[in-house]
């Protein structure tokens, strides 16, 4: 039997970290890399007396992700203490929300794979919740001790559960994208996941398709898209190895190694916690009058699904083309931004541009959309330039990395500047490429000779010379026209 | 509904509480009187009461974003039993 026996359901609880300056229940400060314990306060520690007061802007941003998945922001949740004890988290209980969370249900639409075969599908979300972050516990060598770091505790995080609607680990990771891309987007968290700002966990079972779902296994503490993905092809096909062997999979929480590719048990359910919710004493219920929600949504910015849709009504993008230009917040706002000043007539060439050379350079260059050294005022200069004539592509390219390095200045005007001092004007005057031609005929009569005599290939040859004749300047297309009446072609 | 003497001593390890064999029985027999009481109340039809969550009729006031608090981890430190590069020192817990 093989994998296609099987049918694999994942669902995803991903911690976003909330952009908040302050902590969830305190006004200590939530910047990242301050010096061990010197963002703990009073609240965060625990100390004797201590009351939680609820971060306005926590609870805002919980509102925002509501509104951008069309699920219910509930106009009254409830805080509950989620109990247990670990040396990073010193009331011995996470404030965290058990039956009445904030947001509830939602979709995303998500695409996935690429090109043809690509696919659309909508992942229902069950719900996301408010709740603060523990500490970081350090086990290095402090004399058998362990060196306790409360920085992080009380910072606030919205967890997103996933209903189980995936079906492969692509799926997982297409949807791990969409929101990580979707929380940056409505800048509620900054999707830095190298320093923790987005954790995903996946729940991981398999079953045969029609059979009830299978017992699932938890793989905790994703940090990255492509460890997602590693974690759960390798879970996956351990599981399936597993049963197809006669075995059974029992209930536990597994944990990934990165270095050897696999996952290993880190709880099983016998020793799983018992939190022992209750509602929180310390905290009133949370209300969201009508009004409130009414006056985010009216702040929210425009979605990506909606700017993409946009894309394709306005601009006529293919979708694909729409889906990659809205895949960030920065991406679109600099194709929007090229657009804009080129006009909408050169939409087409403005997303060629985008998607193709500014994205490669980029990616060689490491830099974000954000920094690049070329502006959304200088691209659409240049893709006008080519519009109009003045430049062929291929030169295009080349003032496209002059500009890249700098030349002519920040403003649009370097594109015309390069284009003067480099010398780089099409050559368009067919008088002009009439003689360059006939220097090339007389040159390489060879050539002539064997395209008289059929070969398509020889033409090219000679195109090819014109154009290097003319330091490329020729316009390609009236050095074939001339160049095919010219040899009677 | 009743409780064992094994499920009172599983609450109280996930509490952190120590209790003896005497302890573990005397506890066994409050808590089942408990839970006898809320039997009883289970008696009353509740459909169509939302369930309370607290028990004052207000809603939680929010406080704005705004860092307010000072670094003050040299006073906090001063009651700690270890503290070492900043960090609060524990016996050593992995899980």
């Amino acid at each position: 039997m093989s994998r296609n026996d099987w049918e694999v359901v994942i669902g995803l609880e991903v911690h976003a970290q909330l952009t908040t300056a302050s902590k969830i229940f305190s006004g200590a400060s939530t910047a990242f890399g301050a010096e061990p314990n010197r963002q703990a306060c009073a609240v965060d520690l625990a100390l004797p007396g201590v009351l939680p007061v609820l971060n306005r802007g926590a609870v805002e941003r919980a509102i925002r992700f509501g509104l951008a998945i069309g699920a219910t922001v509930a106009p009254r949740s409830v805080f509950a203490r989620k109990n247990y004890f670990y040396p990073d988290l010193p009331k011995g209980y996470q404030i965290s929300q058990f039956e009445l969370p904030v947001v509830q249900g939602g979709t995303i639409t998500i695409r996935v794979g690429e090109g043809e075969k690509s696919y659309e599908k909508r992942v229902n979300l069950t719900r996301a919740h408010l709740e603060e972050d523990a500490g970081k516990s350090l086990h290095e060598d402090f004399h058998g001790m362990s060196g306790i770091d409360l920085n992080r505790a009380g910072t606030p995080l919205l967890e997103i559960v996933s209903e189980p609607d995936m079906r492969s680990s692509a799926e997982a990771v297409a949807y791990a994208r969409a929101l990580h891309a979707l929380v940056r987007w409505i800048e509620i968290c900054d999707g830095n996941m190298q320093e923790g700002s987005f954790r995903c966990d996946a729940n991981v079972s398999v079953r045969r398709p029609g059979a009830p779902l299978g017992t699932r296994r938890e793989i905790k503490n994703l940090n990255s898209f492509r460890f997602l993905q590693q974690a759960i092809d390798y879970e996956v096909q351990w599981q399936i190895d597993t049963l197809e062997d006669g075995g059974t999979i029992r209930q536990a929480t597994v944990l990934f190694d990165p270095d050897t590719g696999e996952t290993r048990v880190m709880r099983t359910k016998e020793d799983a916690h018992d939190y022992r919710y209750f509602p929180d004493p310390d905290l009133l219920p949370l209300e969201i009058p009508a009004e409130w929600l009414e006056r985010v949504a009216g702040e929210m910015p425009e979605l990506p699904a909606a700017m993409r849709q946009r894309f394709i009504d306005e601009f006529a993008l293919s979708d694909y083309d729409a889906a990659t230009l809205t895949a960030s917040r920065e991406m679109a706002a600099y194709f929007q931004s090229t657009v804009d000043a080129a006009g909408m007539a050169l939409a087409k060439p403005c997303a060629n541009w985008v998607m193709g050379d500014l994205a490669a350079r980029l990616n060689k260059a490491g830099l974000e959309i954000a920094d690049a050294p070329v502006g959304p005022q200088q691209l659409a200069r240049l893709v006008t330039r080519i519009a109009d004539n003045t430049l062929s592509n291929n030169i295009g390219k080349k003032v496209f990395e002059a500009l890249w390095n700098g030349d002519g200045g920040p403003s649009a005007d370097a594109v015309d500047t390069i284009i003067e001092t480099q010398g780089l004007k099409q050559v368009t005057d067919s008088g002009a490429i009439e003689s360059i031609i006939d220097e090339v005929i007389a040159a390489n009569q060879k050539s002539v000779e064997e395209f008289r005599s059929g070969k398509e290939k020889a033409f090219n040859a000679i195109v090819g010379q014109v154009m290097k004749a003319s330091r490329g300047k020729a316009n390609p297309a009236q050095v074939n026209e001339i160049l095919r009446r010219k040899l009677g072609g | 509904m009743s409780l064992s003497n094994e499920q009172v001593l599983r609450v109280a390890s996930l509490a952190r509480i120590e209790l003896t064999a005497g302890e573990a029985g005397d506890t066994l027999a409050k808590l089942n009187g408990i839970l006898g009481l809320i039997e009883q109340m289970q008696a009353i039809d509740t459909s169509g009461v939302a369930p309370m969550s607290h028990p004052q009729e207000l809603s939680q006031r929010l406080r704005e974003d705004a860092v307010t608090e000072p670094d003050r981890r040299d006073d906090y430190q001063k009651t700690a039993p270890a503290v070492e590069n900043g960090l609060y020192l524990v016996p050593k817990v992995i899980e």
